[in-house]
């Protein structure tokens, strides 16, 4: 089975010491090694303001995992997400798809970069000849 | 408006001698507006509404915004009401395409509480 590309972003309960929380995530990023899959980076985005309230806390520490891993890979680490005290949510994207499209798009920018400039001058003219058809129209009525 | 461009060319048979020159300034006004209604909105009616209405634009489309991503909470913010609802693509002007992705992201980033559900009290 072929590798996908992921993004697993969880949030950490505001009051776990900042060495535990690297140490959460040193235990996560061991479990994803481990399991054959590859940690392209890991964001700590820091303490943020949760839009609403979960498990009774208003803020948390999010943490964002980029990897490359296999599904049944990853259905171990939202197990071992969901087990874990400190995370108190979790959220994992599949992201090789839309990247895959991203570089579609650029790829087609790139290349055809000058046609898109030139029709611009062909397609001014039609809505100055629609106007005199509306600004007519109240002189005859 | 359907009845009078049918009954003037019924008419015109027994007329056309007689006046040459009003015969062909009464289709203008019937095939006036009826050319102008699809081409664009801000003509208005006979009723006097003659306000502007200004075509609206995808944003993603012309910003070549490609990536809608759920962490944006700043591009997200926009296109969310004060309670919290997704703004409809009527009001907004984002096209299908991009209201779709825009609509998923939303709900992803509500998910990880980035985004409300609905807003607090």
């Amino acid at each position: 089975m072929s590798s996908r590309a992921y993004e697993i972003m969880f949030i950490v309960r505001p009051d776990v010491e900042e060495a535990d929380l690297d140490k959460l995530i040193e235990g996560f990023s061991k479990n994803i090694t481990d399991g054959g899959g590859v940690i392209r980076s890991t964001e700590k985005m820091g303490r943020r303001r949760l839009a609403y309230t979960v498990r009774k806390f208003n803020d948390g520490f999010y943490v964002l995992l980029t990897i490359d891993a296999e599904g049944g890979l990853i259905t171990e680490l939202e197990r071992r997400l969901r087990v874990s005290e400190q995370v108190i949510k979790f959220i994992t994207v599949r992201i090789d798809e839309e990247e895959k499209r991203l570089a579609k798009i650029k790829a087609h920018r790139d290349t055809h970069v000058k046609r898109s400039s030139l029709p611009q001058t062909p397609v001014a003219p039609a809505p100055v000849a629609a106007e005199p058809v509306a600004a007519a129209e109240p002189v005859t009525a | 408006m359907a009845d009078e461009t049918s009954s003037t060319p019924s008419e015109q048979p027994t007329s056309a001698p007689r006046s040459e020159g009003f015969v062909p300034r009464t289709p203008r006004p019937a095939g006036g507006p009826g050319g102008a209604r699809p081409a664009g909105g801000p003509g208005g009616g006979p009723g006097g509404r003659k306000f502007f209405r200004r075509k609206k634009v995808c944003k993603f489309c012309t910003e070549k915004i490609d990536a809608i991503s759920y962490r944006d909470v700043r591009l997200l913010q926009g296109f969310v009401a004060e309670r919290g609802k997704i703004v409809p693509r009527r009001l907004t002007g984002v096209c299908t395409t991009h209201q779709r992705r825009l609509s998923l992201a939303i709900k992803q980033s509500r998910n990880i509480a980035l985004l409300a559900f609905a807003a607090r009290f």
